[in-house]
């Protein structure tokens, strides 16, 4: 009756035959999914969807989804990309189609492809970001865009899990333009994926410093693209 | 008329709070219904947070039952936590349902379920952030009713100022059978007004309308009765019971939440009642007799359930799970279903044997052996036969060597504190019991990294049990007995790190058992409380005990009871409880004699479970017309045809 120390019985997990990489959003409602919450709506998902996903040995089998670095609880996205191993073959689109009705709405299955590439962090340098600043003019924001462009450096402190840390806005930033909202001042900016990352709500606290822009209420902030900074911009993987 | 979503001003809020996702609903499973195309609308709350309320398996199958019929439309609401609410008071947003965005006061009902009495003063929150009014006599037409549920109700006194009705019971054909007197009256332009309405829920029987029934007090604050106080009304409001649940299979595909929750799990209801006859447990007195769901049904919806949640665990719920007549077939059909599929089978039971070992054994073939639990809830022998929870401590060491032998590392045995006739011995037995089972596991397995944990509350006597009229034990001998057993699970340092503790204050035990074990009075001490800021009360970082010391001193100045009245004063036989009108059918003088019997001087009586031994006339079947239904049906689970959702791993 003795399992001490026993490995788990039963056979070894069945091998990835098919790697597949997912765009999907996070929009509406779910944008205030955390990367926790979106996870668990995967691994039911897939479940759900009837897909059959590799697991990892030993005696908590694991789903082997993997995540990038996901767009922060309250920012929506357009973006956001996983990797997933399957023990059989399915076509990419049946997988989108499944896998987009087996979640709930607003998290949205935009694009499913074959890609055994992971998602090494060489493969998403920086990000496209949309900021609406409520109640704010493009005429306001204009010249605060400009003045932090015109910085060298844009120190910004955050509490963080694992404590208050700094970083420099400013040199996260790639590119950043201003163009009218329905509701106010619209930016779109390119960030760079730096380690602590630089948030787009960072950003604006850096522009905080240096205008008196301070929105109505919270910005809507949106992820557009990711993947490697290229000469034209965010190239999606 | 169509009413308007909240959603817009409740946005721009959420990004200012704690966990969001809570409040914004739109989950796998959940419901939106055009409000329009329905005639009867409930708003279905459970007065706490989402995480702990989105998973309550009663108000699941209520919000399925409700939303399967035509014409009916059922949300969800839950509290929100008070960085929420400060937000929501400013902006004048109100008490939101999370599938519509709603304002729950548009409703026809607000059904609340109170598994405990700790949710009272969040009902007061949602009532107030819905703009109903707190008392039941201030509302109007153009408000909710509401409508009460749960354990706690079967004692709704403290709150019966609040509430419009309450239902004791199974709810499935209840919330039905209310449903269709709304619409009747809706559909007769509401004769009556909202008396009119309660009249005829009264009427029934079987819904309990507080406001219809008098209560007088004698000098000494003793009540002299309850009576009605209006024609048509009965005298004694009797609980429902759902008979043959294979007819009411839910729920079949609950709300699969985004937010993290309490219990991540597809939970089926393998039977209902439980006839254990353990005195302190309400929960095994009021839901009497034992009515099962048979194998098959069980089968069924586990699959279902986990083919639309995509829930990575079953759970097979009851009171005491181990004791269905054919848990041996479901657990081994389930396990082999399920094998290769990474899902996971729990047994929630609180039977001390080593069946119950074999059990979990066979739910965790293929995975860790980390923890099992088991309830002696008494220390000493002597203590369990008061409770009449009979195992003698060589079944207990039995068992737990057993599960250790079987490659479980970690025990938790559950304690309680406080019980009728304790003595500091009796708690001290379970230093010495802890001891002896780490001892006894250490030999059997030539281990020493096993480990015992010790978790222990404070009792609280429960309406309708056999101690319901015992005294409570006061809080500070609790904690002084909780201090003791602690010293004395250190103080032998060769277990002393093989056995862990956890334990709970008195003071919150005090305040339950007086809310508990109130009358109609106790409501002003909720209402100061809740003015005082009471809120989340089941929560130690929101509970004040001063807070509610306070509230009880000023609401029952000038009355000859307080909050030692209430709680730590035993009853006596003569004595109206505040409930005795309410009725579960249990027989008043069989529960008198189960309790003398328990504190007998020369020793505690035992009474044996019904469903093996002759009928001893607790009362419940012959009030009810109600029977024992247990298998076994000699059926299987097949599992070619019970199809596992997708062979995955392994």
């Amino acid at each position: 009756m003795s399992v001490s120390k026993a490995a788990p019985r039963g056979d070894a997990p069945q091998p990835a035959v098919q790697h597949l990489l997912v765009r999907y959003a996070k929009r509406g409602k779910m944008r205030f999914a955390s990367h926790r919450d979106v996870a668990r709506a995967f691994e039911r998902g897939v479940r759900r969807a009837g897909l059959p996903v590799a697991h990892s040995a030993g005696f908590t089998p694991h789903p082997k989804i993997s995540y990038a670095g996901g767009a922060p609880t309250g920012v929506a996205s357009e973006a956001e990309y996983l990797s997933l191993a399957l023990t059989s073959r399915y076509e990419a689109d049946t997988v989108r189609e499944r896998l987009d009705a087996a979640l709930p709405d607003g998290i949205d299955v935009i694009a499913v492809t074959e890609d055994a590439g992971g998602l090494p962090a060489s493969r998403l340098t920086a990000s496209e970001w949309q900021v609406i600043l409520p109640g704010v003019t493009p005429e306001a924001a204009a010249p605060a865009v400009e003045k932090f462009l015109a910085l060298e450096h844009a120190p910004v402190e955050r509490l963080t899990s694992k404590g208050m840390r700094r970083m420099d806005a400013r040199s996260a930033v790639a590119e950043m333009s201003v163009a009218p909202a329905p509701s106010g001042a619209m930016l779109r900016m390119v960030v760079r994926h730096t380690v602590p990352a630089v948030r787009p709500d960072d950003v604006l606290t850096a522009l905080r410093e240096v205008s008196d822009v301070v929105p109505a209420a919270p910005p809507l902030m949106t992820r557009l693209a990711q993947g490697a900074l290229g000469e034209s911009g965010v190239v999606a993987p | 008329m169509s009413v308007e979503s909240v959603y817009p001003r409740l946005e721009p809020l959420l990004p200012l709070v704690r966990k969001p996702v809570q409040y914004v609903g739109g989950e796998v499973n959940s419901v939106l219904k055009e409000w329009d195309e329905t005639d009867v609308r409930w708003a279905l709350l459970y007065p706490d947070a989402y995480e702990v309320g989105q998973p309550n398996q009663g108000l699941a199958i209520l919000y399925e039952v409700l939303n399967s019929q035509p014409g009916v439309l059922a949300e969800r609401t839950y509290s929100v936590w008070p960085d929420l609410e400060r937000l929501m008071r400013s902006r004048g947003i109100p008490q939101f349902t999370v599938d519509g965005h709603r304002p729950v006061g548009a409703f026809d009902i607000l059904g609340v379920s109170f598994p405990t009495e700790l949710g009272y003063t969040n009902l007061l929150t949602a009532l107030d952030l819905a703009g109903i009014p707190l008392f039941s006599s201030e509302r109007t037409v153009a408000h909710p009713l509401v409508i009460a549920g749960g354990h706690a109700v079967f004692n709704p006194e403290p709150i019966a100022d609040f509430l419009d009705a309450a239902v004791l019971g199974d709810g499935e054909e209840a919330v039905l059978q209310i449903t269709r007197l709304v619409r009747e009256w809706k559909a007769a332009g509401r004769p009556g007004g909202r008396d009119g309405l309660l009249a005829s829920l009264a009427a029934t029987g079987a819904v309990y309308v507080p406001r219809f029934y008098d209560v007088a007090y004698l000098p000494d604050g003793r009540i002299e009765r309850v009576v009605p106080n209006r024609p048509g009304v009965p005298a004694s409001v009797r609980k429902h019971t759902l008979l043959d649940l294979d007819a009411w299979p839910y729920p079949r595909a609950p709300v699969v939440p985004v937010a993290e929750t309490v219990h991540e799990r597809y939970s089926v209801e393998i039977f209902r009642g439980c006839t254990r006859g353990c005195r302190f447990c309400q929960a095994g007195m009021i839901t009497r007799p034992v009515r099962e769901r048979s194998i098959t049904t069980i089968g069924k919806m586990v699959e279902g359930g986990v083919r639309a949640t995509g829930f990575t665990e079953v759970g097979l719920l009851s009171l005491s799970s181990a004791d269905h007549s054919e848990i041996n077939e479901i657990a081994s059909g389930l396990a082999d279903c399920y094998e290769g599929t990474n899902t996971g089978l729990s047994l929630p039971s609180t039977r001390v044997d080593a069946f119950n070992v074999a059990l979990a054994n066979e739910l965790s073939r293929n995975g860790r052996r980390s923890g099992l639990t088991f309830a002696p809830e008494g220390g000493s022998e002597r203590m369990r036969a008061v409770i009449n929870k009979m195992v003698t401590e060589e079944d207990l060491i039995r068992t737990v060597t057993t599960a250790y032998s079987s490659g479980w590392r970690q025990v938790k045995l559950y304690f309680m504190c406080g019980l009728p006739t304790e003595t500091d011995e009796d708690v001290l037995a379970i230093a010495d019991l802890a001891r002896k089972v780490i001892a006894a596991g250490r030999e059997a397995t030539g281990r020493r990294d096993i480990r015992c944990t010790v978790s222990i509350g404070g009792f609280v006597p429960k309406p309708h049990t056999p101690f319901q009229w015992a005294a409570q034990c006061p809080p500070e001998v609790v904690d002084r007995r909780l201090r003791a057993l602690g010293d004395a699970l250190r103080a032998d340092r060769a277990y002393g790190k093989s056995i862990g503790y956890r334990y709970h204050d008195g003071s919150p035990s005090l305040v339950e058992g007086l809310l508990s074990r109130g009358d109609r009075r106790v409501g002003r001490v909720i209402l100061a409380a809740w003015r005082d800021g009471a809120r989340f009360d089941g929560w130690s970082e929101y509970f004040s005990f001063g807070r509610w010391v306070d509230a009880a001193a000023r609401a029952l100045a000038g009355e000859p009871v307080d909050l030692d009245w209430y709680t730590t004063r035993e009853r006596d036989y003569g004595e109206v409880l505040p409930w005795d009108h309410l009725d579960a059918g249990l027989d008043r003088d069989w529960l008198w004699g189960d309790w003398r019997s328990a504190v007998a001087p020369e020793g505690a009586g035992e009474v044996e479970d019904c469903r093996w031994t002759p009928c001893y006339e607790c009362g419940v079947c012959s009030a009810m017309g109600t029977q024992i239904q247990t298998g076994p049906t000699g059926e299987r689970l097949d599992g070619r045809r019970l199809l596992p959702v997708v062979a995955t791993g392994r």
